[in-house]
């Protein structure tokens, strides 16, 4: 037998806890939760619930029955109306670290976007023509009777009918004529990928301390998402650099603390390099992020720098990102001199300052806000 | 529609197997309709789960939020629907392809215990058995409803019905079958009913023979009924003649509504009918389906090696947890209790008036009624009757049940009472009309304005003010009218009123 598909109902529900549609019906919203395990830790999954309202009992009120042992007066472990599903004893565990699940990166990033107001990413570089599926989706005026569009035939004639004069309401005739005839008729659809690596280059010199690298990582990660979620099959690729620059995974870019000086061409030497080896920049969409306190070594080097960005790296890129964290060792000079030579509005150069964590967020919409 | 949506039918393995259980239940004495197995995956299953259980429904968000709770909890693994059966004939049961040869086993044996249980007890005796047909064709209608004045329009009528859905009356479809019957588009059965008209004159007592008559009929007693009867006429103005606890009904028949609106109301009156007797033995249906699957299982088709996966299954399946009542075990114990009670002659005048606990512990007439016993019990009882009879002292101390409430003064719900008849008597309060507070129309034009007015009939519990509030919305706009509640609030009698937007309340 075949089931109604359920999906569609199921995507309502969700904008209408979403409070997209049918606003009327999100007073009625709960938020309960089945409590799940994974691996260690135990997981709290959202279920949120729209209750119809009914003529009903008031709930506490009510009491009940049950089982077990204990007498008069004990209260009932585990109150009624928990969720108590699972093999496992909810209660006892009260108190340990809960994940909540609910969200997918990808809802999570769609989140992201409305809330900052993201503008949707325009993809440069050649569209490969990945695949060719046919639909049958269209209408065309010539085909084979198997595939006559009947309520489209139907109109059209009705229409001509009608435009004519012809149609008699009160003997409603409806008689097609060849050039009425209305047939099903395929699309093709082209998909298009579009490939995508982010290069993220951090100082990691004495001066940036476990804090500003708290904050690299969360401004890293949201936009990774946020970059994933307009890119499919998006790279990674990661560069720690002191006085001299090196490639790492992902892990190390983030654990890494380092000592020593800095030398910020280094990293970009080596950005250049791995663009230049790997990913072509026709091909490719291009976005180096740099984070650092702002301190390089020398002016000589931050000449370098911009030397480096002019010639090579701006042309290849989307966009190059520039998050500088605040510290209290750095003197936050590279910022000022980045400013001072590609101006505030440059097109394809954004700068950010960010003072703390709260500022990650509106340092993520400096750099996605434009849309590239 | 694509193959993820179709399920499948039953190997050769399972169909023999099916034969064979079903050989098994009716050797026992169960009497089932045919069974229609489907095989599914566990996505189907949560959607069929989500829809009742019927493969095709009108499209609704809260079939998509139950599907949304119920395929969360199987990814999580915290919760798998076993078992799904239809009270249709033929019925349909679900199976799910992923379990292993012993669940289908158990899924297979419960399923025909469920659909004994379907075509036999009383309570089921009105429903629709061709309620896949009219599902799916009150699907088409709802559907067509949407293309035509638009899927939030005809949505939001049914959230309104849907607040409605429980002002039904269980027992109207065992009342006289006119009154069922709705009259809006058959003004032939009024007339009908107006013909009826008794050809003695009201009120005359029937009498064997003729010289009875002036003793039994003397004019005073003559002049009082037609007095009743002059006094009955009265109330037929008034509208409903007596308090009505089908309120749907009343409002199908007398509101302003549209015809689309007529017909969603009547497909939703229709469908809360027919599930209400699934509501009303729930403890019985799970208890007999259980008593079955567990005897025909151990009995007959159970292989050695399959023993521990059974027990084991069947375990989490009867489990309960504190402070809950689970429907199975306490039904397919109960359903055992009385079969030991009258295999053994524990029942009856001589058995209650002993006083001598020891003598009535090893109380044994070797009867022998146990079978015949509870096979009487699954033919008339519902939920409601089958714990008033059959719930015993005994019973009660032996499944360790108590009463609980709610202590304001520590802020949580604590044992009351473990005392058998208090127990009792608060499952049956429970029971009775389904957990659902018992509210009546009283009056279609009250203070001759044209409102409705509703009454509770206070048992003990008070209404939920702020649900009883969204819920009068939902009256409203389909009552087009002001409505009122007459309830009780703290012991105090009050009125509950809303009109258009506007709350209000007023001691009386």
């Amino acid at each position: 037998m075949s089931i109604y598909n359920i999906k569609r109902d199921h995507s309502r529900f969700r904008q209408i806890v979403k409070g997209k549609i049918k606003q009327d019906l999100k007073k009625y919203v709960t938020n309960g939760e089945m409590i799940g395990r994974k691996g260690k830790d135990l997981v709290s999954i959202p279920i949120p619930q729209i209750e119809i309202p009914r003529f009903r009992f008031g709930d506490r009120e009510q009491g009940g029955t049950g089982q077990g042992e204990g007498k008069a007066g004990d209260p009932i472990n585990g109150q009624p109306g928990d969720q108590q599903d699972g093999e496992g004893q909810a209660g006892n565990q009260a108190g340990e670290h809960m994940l909540d699940v609910d969200l997918t990166l990808q809802e999570l990033a769609e989140i992201l976007g409305e809330e900052l107001a993201l503008p949707r990413i325009e993809p440069r570089g050649h569209k490969t023509v990945k695949a060719k599926t046919e639909r049958y989706t269209a209408i065309a005026n010539q085909g084979p009777n198997s595939l006559r569009h009947f309520k489209r035939t139907f109109k059209e004639t009705l229409r001509r009918q009608i435009a004519s004069g012809t149609y008699d309401a009160k003997n409603p005739i409806i008689v097609p004529i060849r050039r009425d005839y209305r047939f099903r008729s395929w699309k093709t659809d082209e998909k298009h990928e579009n490939s995508a690596v982010i290069i993220y280059m951090m100082d990691v010199s004495g001066s940036m301390g476990d804090e500003q690298k708290e904050i690299v990582r969360t401004e890293a990660f949201w936009i990774d998402t946020w970059l994933r979620s307009q890119y499919k099959g998006i790279e990674t690729r990661y560069i720690i650099h002191d006085a001299t620059a090196r490639e790492v995974d992902e892990d190390t870019f983030f654990k890494t603390r380092e000592s020593g000086g800095t030398l910020i061409s280094s990293a970009y030497k080596l950005c250049e390099k791995i663009i230049e080896t790997d990913y072509g920049p026709s091909d490719w969409n291009i976005y180096p992020f740099h984070f650092s306190d702002g301190d390089n070594w020398s002016g000589e080097d931050t000449r370098l720098c911009l030397d480096l960005l002019d010639k090579s790296l701006l042309p290849m890129s989307n966009q190059f990102c520039y998050g500088q964290v605040e510290s209290r060792y750095g003197s936050g000079q590279f910022y000022k001199d980045l400013k001072e030579h590609f101006g505030t509005s440059h097109e394809r150069v954004t700068l950010s300052k960010i003072e703390n964590k709260e500022g990650i967020l509106q340092s993520i919409k400096e750099f996605l806000g434009k849309g590239k | 529609m694509s193959s993820g949506y179709e399920s499948s039918a039953l190997t050769p393995d399972l169909t023999r197997l099916r034969d064979e259980i079903r050989a098994y239940a009716i050797g026992y004495g169960l009497d089932p309709f045919e069974v229609i197995f489907e095989m599914v995956d566990s996505d189907q299953i949560n959607s069929l789960a989500a829809l009742g259980g019927f493969p095709v429904r009108y499209p609704h968000w809260r079939f998509g939020m139950d599907y949304d709770q119920l395929s969360k909890g199987y990814q999580w693994g915290l919760q798998k629907i076993y078992e799904m059966v239809i009270n249709t004939d033929p019925a349909y049961a679900y199976l799910m392809k992923a379990n292993n040869m012993v669940d289908q086993k158990t899924v297979i044996a419960h399923v025909y215990g469920h659909v004994d249980f379907f075509k036999n007890n009383y309570w089921f005796s009105k429903t629709n058995r061709k309620m896949l047909d009219a599902m799916a064709n009150n699907a088409v209608k709802i559907r067509g409803f949407m293309d035509r004045y638009g899927q939030d329009e005809v949505e939001n009528f049914i959230d309104h019905c849907l607040a409605l859905e429980n002002l039904i009356d269980p027992f109207l479809p065992f009342s006289t079958p006119k009154k069922a019957e709705h009259r809006r588009n058959d003004p032939r059965g009024l007339t009908e009913e107006a013909d009826e008209k008794p050809a003695e004159p009201v009120g005359r007592l029937k009498i064997p023979h003729s010289y009875m008559d002036p003793y039994m009929n003397p004019p005073e007693f003559l002049e009082a009924q037609r007095q009743k009867l002059q006094d009955q006429n009265k109330q037929q103005a008034h509208n409903p003649p007596s308090p009505q606890k089908d309120i749907l009904l009343f409002l199908l028949e007398n509101s302003p509504l549209h015809d689309w609106q007529y017909d969603v109301l009547r497909i939703i009156r229709d469908e809360a009918y027919y599930f209400a007797p699934q509501a009303q033995t729930k403890i019985m249906n799970e208890g007999w389906a259980s008593y079955w699957h567990s005897k025909i299982l151990t009995e007959k088709a159970l292989k050695d090696s399959e023993l521990i996966d059974f027990c084991d299954h069947n375990a989490g399946v009867l489990a309960m947890a504190p402070g809950k009542i689970n429907p199975y075990k306490i039904g397919v114990e109960l359903f055992r209790d009385i079969e030991d009670r009258w295999n053994k002659g524990k029942f009856g005048k001589e058995y209650d008036e002993c006083d001598n606990m020891v003598a009535k512990a090893k109380w044994d007439k070797k009867l022998g009624l146990g079978r015949k016993k509870i096979f009487e019990v699954r033919k008339v009882c519902n939920d409601v009757t089958f714990i008033d009879e059959y719930f015993t002292e005994e019973f009660c101390d032996r499944m360790k049940l108590y009463t609980y409430a709610f202590n304001r003064r520590t802020n949580q719900q604590e044992i009351v009472d473990r005392d058998w008849k208090k127990v009792r008597d608060k499952l049956l309060f429970q029971l009775t009309n389904m957990g659902q507070p018992l509210i009546y129309v009283v009056d279609g034009n009250f203070q001759n304005k044209g409102e409705l007015l509703l009454q509770h009939r206070h048992q003990g519990l008070d209404l939920d003010t702020r649900w009883s509030r969204e819920t009068m919305r939902s009256l409203s706009a389909i009552w087009n009218r002001p409505v009122n509640v007459e309830t009780e609030v703290d012991g105090q009698k009050k009125l509950l009123s809303y009109n258009n937007g506007e709350f209000s309340e007023r001691f009386l």
